[in-house]
């Protein structure tokens, strides 16, 4: 193995002609690894505002038949997941991540909904997380596994129910990523980031595209949008600190 | 996988005879190119991101030692451990040991046009461990002991009619009153017969699309699911790629996802695009415990510093053979292994040689759609031609072909005697076309006249008739 | 503007109009048009063929031939491509070379593009009362850019209609020895343009290559259709009342 290693490396060197990379070009692979440059970034959701980048987030991802419900506050979530299952007709039984990040909604107003908090097992049918980031440049979600957040709830069952926190509303992959970095998660990275963009889909029949190939069938998105309300107020107190 | 390039002509023939394949080949004629050029119109950017994508590949290339030991190291660090492999002989022992270690019966398969490359499945059946493809595409071909016939859509080939024959003569347990007549119910079929499988998988083998060196990770992207499904749920999960997947940064690998979904299949972005980085961590409540990755050669590293180096920077869109007009005619199985279209016309004979795969760089007409299209900007016809002129240099191009050219050639050196040959030559076609216009055969001309009338020339040379006027 | 016209092998050969039709149009636009006699073809059936020593020696030949006119102009994407993009290649390893190559590259091109990008040209004064579709040739669409110039011109053509082809970028299976190494290939493909050209219910189709107009008027006219095929010169230049379609009966 290490001498097949070598080869291979040596054999790269012997065709472009050079020995291993000399100090002056490692000091310029290194600053730019360093630098995680951007490269092309598109317009499209990185000159738009929080609002606007909301509506961007929303948009793409229901061209992709991703459904999202609005909420205003967290004492909306179960009754709009109440609401969900029972009009796709879904019984009203979850699996949801262990995650702290779920534990402020207030799931004992719905009693009838069971949640079950773990990884996702063969016979679950609907799950429940909450995100990393979304990204409104495609409407993709970003989801990192974790002790709290198992990746089999992603893809297991055949409904995935995520909550999606306004501020979590990101314009870019590259933003999303750099979240990540942020929040103390830096690279080394966690074992598996999903970027999600609608449910599970095949097109290798015929070129029709069918929900649900072996991933969900359905992705439902509940958008936590306390800011609407909250946000009015300090924007009125913003206008009136800066008339002053 | 036993290459049948050399049979390119006979294999065309059948694709062009063959109905079915036709009828599929008519849908895809038309469908990829609409969707990409709707997804393209959509961004702006998507020049600017074609040269990024371009000079990103290249400074990979330019470094491919330097960033090849970093991602050794990164995914190392991670936990994951990584098998470099000269051949496809070692790529293949590679896997099999690593399932033996763990006692591997049954392994699921995420699509991997690499584990294609080294005819992985064939191996590993040989040896007792049962492969089971779990892409619908791969699925479908893989009960029907076919190759795939596109790099991202295996299946293409087929018609639904065909699909549901398959699942009828192979799903034992399959009521015969159950309908399967829409892709939906096929895709259902599949769906169930295919849960059982992912969960009793023993290991999970995937192909990577990205390898992002700075942090260690592989990157895989799929609409299915069933690449996560192949991955999180069986206790090993191994990579299958190769070496000129790397790239620098999360940043490179985005910039390069922004152009994958667009180019292949016009959408936005595929439904799922996941980076793996090592095993379960502690704590962490699902994903496998081993996580390997094999690193492939098989002489791509013998194309840095030549003529076809660009090759490298292929990030196995298909937006290539799905503008390819001969693709549309013949479909990927006349190319006789397992790349097809215009990629696979300048890969093919780099990793088979050319003196197997000769037909593929010639059978183009150099229409330039494919490089048009080509995210990365790979230069093909180029590359084709590059071929071309390896397969006359080293004579292997048919002799009356080549003499026939270098007659033309001599004459075209010398204007008078051209002029007047062109100036016989109308005259003659000219008079005995005169009453058609058109002739039905031609003596020296059956590859023309087969098929279609040849015009009869007016019946002067312009240049003769042109030194007249001048007079 | 002194002007060398290449003429093309194709057009000397099979379709002299097309070349007095250039011709026309080059005066109509103000330029001063010589033939230079030292002229044959541009080497690309050599080149295509990998025949790398014959396609360089024809290329120098050709160089030789154009030396001192502003401009190169040919009734053809495809050898206009060859002269402006394919030379320089040819030569990108021998400095001597490629600056002639890349010098003559500079004051080639493709006749339709020339008279509307450089001679600033937006009207002719040709009538032709068709309903017409039109076919861009892959070389001058891919290499060069030509695809509003002909339409533009077109438009002013009394009388003339354009339909657009579907798939009008598609190539149509000519490819130069392509059509006769892989006739069957070559065969569906321009079947398929057949069906396509057929779909539009024109009367003519016209292109700007005369490889593609003979095979496509070649399938055409196997298959019985009585649509007009002609180079989109001969319609400019009026002359498409003065000869037979491409393919049809004098």
């Amino acid at each position: 193995m290490t001498q097949t290693r070598e080869r291979i490396l040596a054999g790269i060197r012997t065709s472009l002609g050079r020995g291993p990379p000399d100090a002056h070009t490692l000091a310029e692979l290194r600053s730019r690894l360093a630098a995680r440059r951007r490269n092309v970034i598109p317009a499209r959701a990185a000159a738009l505002d929080e609002c606007d980048r909301v509506d961007l987030f929303v948009a793409m991802a229901e061209e992709v038949q991703t459904t999202v419900a609005r909420v205003v506050s967290p004492a909306m979530v179960p009754e709009e997941i109440a609401r969900y299952l029972a009009a796709e007709n879904l019984a009203a039984e979850i699996v949801a991540a262990p995650d702290p990040g779920l534990d402020a909604i207030p799931w004992e107003i719905r009693p009838l909904l069971r949640i079950r908090r773990g990884r996702a097992g063969a016979d679950d049918k609907v799950s429940l997380t909450a995100c990393h980031a979304a990204i409104a440049e495609t409407g993709t979600l970003m989801l990192i596994s974790g002790r709290h957040t198992p990746t089999t709830l992603n893809f297991l069952p055949e409904t995935h129910i995520v909550i999606v926190r306004r501020g979590q509303v990101v314009a870019t992959y590259e933003d999303a990523m750099d979240r990540l970095c942020a929040e103390g998660a830096s690279r080394p990275l966690p074992r598996v980031i999903n970027f999600i963009t609608g449910p599970s889909r095949t097109a290798d029949i015929e070129q029709h595209i069918e929900l649900g190939a072996h991933g969900p069938r359905r992705l439902h998105i509940v958008l936590l949008d306390e800011a609407q309300a909250t946000e009015r107020v300090g924007e009125d107190e913003q206008r009136g600190a800066g008339g002053q | 996988m036993l290459a049948t390039s050399r049979n390119f002509k006979a294999n065309a023939r059948a694709g062009l005879a063959d109905d079915n394949l036709q009828k599929a080949l008519a849908l895809a004629r038309t469908g990829f190119p609409l969707r990409r050029s709707l997804a393209v119109e959509r961004l702006p950017e998507f020049e600017a991101l074609r040269e990024s994508g371009r000079s990103i590949k290249d400074h990979v290339l330019a470094h491919l030692d330097f960033y090849l030991e970093l991602y050794e190291s990164r995914a190392v660090a991670a936990g994951g451990k990584v098998h470099w492999a000269s051949t496809a002989q070692e790529a293949c022992a590679a896997v099999l040991q690593i399932c033996r270690s763990v006692g591997a019966r049954t392994v699921t398969k995420g699509k991997s046009m690499v584990a294609e490359e080294v005819g992985l499945n064939d191996f590993l059946e040989a040896n007792g461990i049962t492969p089971v493809e779990t892409d619908l595409g791969e699925y479908i071909i893989q009960l029907r002991e076919e190759p795939p016939s596109h790099i991202i859509a295996p299946a293409i080939h087929l018609i639904k009619e065909q699909v549901a024959e398959t699942f009828r003569a192979e799903h034992s347990a399959l009521d015969p009153a159950r309908p399967l007549v829409e892709p939906r119910q096929m895709c259902e079929e599949a769906r169930a017969m295919l849960r059982p499988r992912f969960l009793a998988a023993d290991v999970g083998i995937t192909g990577a699309n990205f390898l992002v060196a700075e942090t260690g990770s592989s990157i895989i992207v799929t609409n299915e699911g069933n690449g996560d499904l192949t991955q999180t749920l069986p206790r090993v999960h191994i990579v299958m790629t190769s070496i000129e997947k790397v790239v620098p940064t999360l940043e490179d690998a985005v910039t390069l996802m922004r152009l994958l979904a667009r180019s292949a299949t016009g959408q936005e972005f595929s439904s799922y695009t996941t980076v793996s980085t090592g095993p379960r961590q502690p704590g962490d409540l699902d994903g496998p415990e081993q996580y390997h990755v094999v690193l492939l050669d098989n002489g791509r590293s013998a194309l840095l510093g030549t003529d076809f180096q660009d090759m490298l920077r292929c990030i196995r869109c298909a937006a290539c053979l799905n503008h390819c007009p001969v693709y549309a005619a013949v479909g990927g199985h006349a190319y006789g292994w397992v790349y097809p279209g215009p990629m696979g016309a300048v890969l093919t004979p780099s990793l088979i040689g050319i003196e197997e795969a000769g037909h593929l760089p010639n059978a183009s007409t150099f229409c330039g759609r494919c490089e048009s299209v080509c995210p990365v900007k790979i230069p093909l016809p180029k590359m084709m031609r590059h071929w071309r002129e390896r397969e006359y240099a080293q004579k292997l191009s048919p002799p009356v072909y080549r003499t026939g050219l270098s007659v033309w050639s001599w004459v075209a050196r010398r204007p008078a005697l051209y002029h007047a040959f062109a100036e016989l030559a109308s005259r003659v076609l000219g008079w005995a076309g005169r009453g058609r216009g058109r002739f039905r055969s031609l003596p020296l001309a059956n590859g023309w006249t087969t098929v279609r009338d040849m015009p009869a020339p007016e019946g002067r040379s312009f240049h003769s008739l042109w030194a007249e006027r001048q007079r | 503007m002194r002007v060398a016209l290449f003429v093309t092998c194709l057009v000397d050969l099979f379709r002299p109009t097309v070349g007095f039709a250039a011709v026309k149009l080059l005066r109509d636009a103000g330029c001063t048009v010589e033939v230079p006699r030292a002229q044959t073809c541009c080497g690309q059936p050599a080149y295509n063929s990998g025949d790398r020593a014959d396609a360089k020696a024809i290329a120098l030949r050709v160089i030789d031939a154009f030396v001192g006119y502003d401009y190169v102009v040919a009734p053809s994407g495809s050898c206009a491509g060859m002269l402006r993009v394919h030379y320089p290649e040819l030569f990108a390893d021998e400095p001597v070379h490629r600056e002639r190559a890349q010098e003559l590259a500079r004051r080639s091109w493709e006749l339709t593009s020339f008279l509307v990008d450089v001679c600033a040209m937006r009207t002719v004064t040709a009538r032709w009362s068709r309903e017409v579709t039109y076919h861009d040739a892959c070389s001058g669409l891919r290499e060069l850019g030509v695809r509003p110039q002909p339409r533009e011109l077109l438009r002013s053509v009394a009388g003339l209609r354009l339909k657009e082809l579907p798939g009008a970028e598609v190539c149509c299976g000519f490819g130069g020895t392509f059509c006769v190494k892989y006739p069957e290939i070559s065969d569906k493909m321009v079947t398929d343009k057949e069906a396509d050209i057929v779909a539009t219910g024109a009367d003519a189709v016209l292109a700007g290559d005369l490889g593609c107009l003979l095979n496509m008027a070649g399938k055409l006219h196997r298959q019985g259709r009585r649509i007009e095929v002609r180079h989109v010169a001969e319609v400019l230049a009026g002359m498409a009342q003065e000869v037979p379609p491409i393919g049809a009966p004098r």
